[in-house]
């Protein structure tokens, strides 16, 4: 019911010109967030640079070079500049670089890249989510310290950044660049833009849409990478103490363009176009990893019939299917249970019949034993009945025989009746 | 199988629907702040500049929704808001219309610009508000239609390949006009608001201001004030969002004595003192529309444009529209909660 929308002209003063520093205000309140992430091998001066990009001194401990694998290490930092409190996070790597077999060692770095884009999907995907006040770990941008061997890249560089660029801005470094004279320098500078070139590996570029900044940026982006120079220390020049290196031949200032592109890095990267960095990682970044994600746990916009299906349809049906699958897998344990339950009955009723076979058959084998003794008992008894017999016999003739003759007579009588 | 304790799936986020999620490095996450001090100047303070320089860039959208009964003033109270013709009535529609038989919702959207700032301005009428023999449940449209733009928001925030700026058509502001019958509120009223202002920014207005004197609008005021409170109806800007201190005392002092604005619109200029103003012409005098003794316009000018703006849009998104996506995500088809039974009670239950 919109009407496509007509540009009126207004006829007195509103207000809302005021919007932006309405938006402003709110965002100082909130405060800011700037995760930045350091690679470079053990010694190429991460720590020195990032303490002198932030003009402060930052606990950091000396790593050795010793590690068996490469670790990152996270620290936040609250600076407050004027009414500007900004939430710094430095995370580095450490044991780049030193291991003996390198093959793995971009691996832990997209790991934590990955990391605090999960757990900004997380938070985003809660039902009860609060993302206004979300503390953002999400890498804004990836300073990459290039050894100043002066030849070209190394191939753990280019290994490296291959692996991060469709993940965070990077933007290439030259660390120590003291050690690189003037004319070795730029070539040095040119051979690294065209190794990353050739590779295809995509560094973050100044952005050069807005009128104020695109000249300022293109200029900047000509001088990638940076050739950059850090120190803990300040030295007297003139009457004012300067962060420099201090040697025989001469004295390397930080901040003197002349010397090295120390100035260039802070300007580009926290003056002009730190929210770019923030914008750019989460609406570039951030959102191919969320789209590869959700893919990957199967949603898709388009439905099977080619009609749209928003990832909400997606997701109940999802739910329900995970649901039905949660179910239909009760069901399977509990048949399950049920068939090992009626196995196990079976073999014990098997076992129950055997004992009872047994028991039977015992039981006969018993009955015919004791018929059998039985028998020899009847046996036994009539041979003692028998003998009783005969020994009552003998006894009664033992005591005839002592009367003798009416015993015969009595026979004879016994014949002639 | 084993399985862990119980979890109302209704609290778990999605990807708990994934069988195996992402191996987290042994990495820790969760960093200790340090204060560290400053010693000279970095330049953090230029992200100002630059947010300000790319809001300038994107522009503005904001919609603002105008409730009460025909001829209250509202058409002509939002074109003296925005200083041009941006209401429905003036925007080529028959101002000889008849009072719909229901509520009806029309949007016009314009863009205007000031300062180097662009907006996109969308105005949001629904006549046959209140205008009917029965008025029961007509608030209804209107919270359909401002739920709509929450579903439609919601819609494109979930796709996977999502655009980069998300078209905001959600309600920022709802201006509700009271009639300014000197008494109290009316039972309409109380039911919108009850209900509306759980989904929606509601700014209560006193329409034609004009026709009470001076003791009768504030007394009117202070007894408007006090029939929202024992309502419990939470107006703009809710005392529960006050972000600080800061916030509370601003918007404290606005609420209890200021609101609702006694306003009165006016689109005609007249000559008052040399000077060209905003005004109604009457027999006994003219009413200046911007002149704070003879009506609160500027007051609810100020507030809406030039301080609170910002606040509308993001109470509009970080609370109402967060309420409304919990509560469509929480029910959903009405599937029940998942549990998952553990062995022991499931071999009891065999």
């Amino acid at each position: 019911q919109n009407d496509g929308y007509r540009t009126l002209s207004l006829s007195g003063h509103v207000g809302f010109g005021s919007l932006p520093d309405q938006l402003v205000k709110k965002s100082i309140k909130q405060g800011f967030c700037f995760n930045i992430l350091c690679i470079g091998e053990t010694g190429s001066g991460k720590s020195t640079l990032i303490n002198s990009l932030f003009n402060t001194n930052f606990d950091d401990p000396v790593s050795s070079h010793f590690l068996p694998s490469v670790q990152l290490r996270a620290q936040t930092y609250e600076l407050q500049e004027s009414n500007v409190l900004l939430k710094l996070t430095i995370v580095n790597t450490m044991g780049f670089g030193d291991q003996i077999n390198k093959e793995d060692s971009y691996q832990p770095i997209v790991d934590y890249i990955d990391a605090q884009f999960e757990a900004y999907l997380q938070e985003e995907l809660k039902i009860k989510r609060s993302l206004f006040s979300y503390h953002d770990t999400r890498i804004h941008v990836c300073l990459y310290f290039i050894s100043p061997t002066g030849h070209s890249l190394k191939p753990l560089d280019l290994l490296t950044m291959k692996s991060l660029d469709s993940k965070v801005n990077i933007i290439p470094i030259i660390g120590k660049a003291d050690s690189i004279s003037k004319t070795e320098l730029q070539k040095f500078k040119n051979k690294i833009m065209s190794e990353l070139v050739s590779n295809g590996i995509q560094i973050y570029q100044f952005p050069t849409d807005d009128e104020t900044v695109s000249n300022i940026n293109t200029i900047m982006n000509e001088h990638l990478p940076f050739a950059v120079v850090g120190s803990t220390e300040k030295v007297k020049i003139g009457n004012k103490m300067v962060r420099a290196r201090q040697y025989p031949w001469g004295i390397v200032q930080v901040e003197n363009e002349n010397h090295c592109d120390f100035v260039k890095l802070r300007e580009m990267l926290i003056c002009t176009n730190m929210e770019d960095l923030r914008e750019q990682t989460h609406a570039r970044h951030y959102e191919l990893y969320r789209r590869c994600r959700l893919e990957e746990m199967g949603f898709r916009d388009i439905g099977p019939e080619n009609k749209p299906v928003s990832l909400q349809e997606a997701y109940e049906a999802k739910r329900h299917e995970f649901y039905l699958e949660l179910q239909r897998k009760e069901e399977e344990m509990r048949q399950q249970f049920v068939q090992r339950v009626k196995e196990k009955e079976a073999i014990l009723k098997e076992a129950e019949q055997q004992v009872q076979t047994k028991f039977e058959h015992r039981m006969l084998m018993h009955q015919e034993v004791k018929l059998k003794l039985e028998k020899k008992k009847k046996v036994l008894e009539d041979e003692i009945a028998m003998f009783i017999e005969k020994k009552a016999n003998a006894e009664l003739l033992q005591s005839q025989a002592s009367v003798s003759t009416p015993v015969v007579s009595l026979k004879r009588d016994k014949d002639r009746k | 199988p084993h399985a862990g304790p119980v979890e109302t799936k209704n609290e778990a986020a999605m990807s708990e629907l994934v069988p195996e999620p992402r191996q987290k490095p042994v990495v820790p996450m969760k960093p200790i702040g340090i204060n560290a001090n400053l010693l000279g100047y970095i330049g953090i303070d230029t992200i100002i500049e630059q947010m300000r320089k790319k809001t300038m860039k994107t522009g503005f959208d904001f919609n603002i929704m105008v409730v009460g009964q025909s001829g209250l003033g509202k058409s002509t109270l939002v074109n003296t808001l925005f200083k041009s013709q941006v209401s429905r009535k003036s925007s080529g529609w028959n101002r000889e219309e008849k009072i719909p038989k229901t509520v009806e919702i029309k949007a016009i959207g314009h863009v205007i610009e000031e300062g180097g700032v662009k907006m996109k301005l969308t105005v949001i009428d629904t006549p046959g508000f209140g205008d009917q023999i029965n008025n029961e449940n007509c608030w209804e449209p209107i919270e359909k239609y401002i739920n709509e733009q929450y579903e439609k928001f919601l819609k494109e925030e979930v796709n996977i390949a999502r655009k980069k700026r998300i078209p905001d058509t959600r309600v920022h502001c709802c201006l509700y006009f009271i009639s300014p019958t000197g008494h109290s509120l009316r039972p309409l009223d109380l039911e919108f608001m009850k209900h509306l202002s759980k989904v929606v920014n509601i700014i209560p207005v006193i329409a034609k201001a004009d026709t009470m004197t001076l003791e009768e609008k504030t007394e009117f005021k202070q007894r408007v004030r006090k029939e929202l409170e024992v309502n419990g109806i939470e107006f703009y800007p809710q005392k529960e969002f006050d972000e600080d201190l800061e916030d509370k005392t601003e918007n404290d002092k606005i609420r209890q004595e200021s609101m609702p604005f006694a306003v009165v619109g006016s689109d005609k200029e007249y000559q008052v003192n040399g000077k060209r103003v905003l005004g109604r012409k009457t027999p006994w005098g003219i009413i200046e529309v911007e002149n704070l003794t003879h009506c609160e316009f500027a007051l609810l000018r100020d507030f809406v444009i030039r301080t609170h703006l910002q606040d509308l849009k993001e109470v509009t998104h970080n609370i109402h529209y967060e309420t409304y996506r919990a509560k469509r995500l929480n029910d959903n088809g009405g599937l029940p909660p998942m549990t998952v039974e553990t062995e022991e009670n499931h071999e009891s239950n065999l």
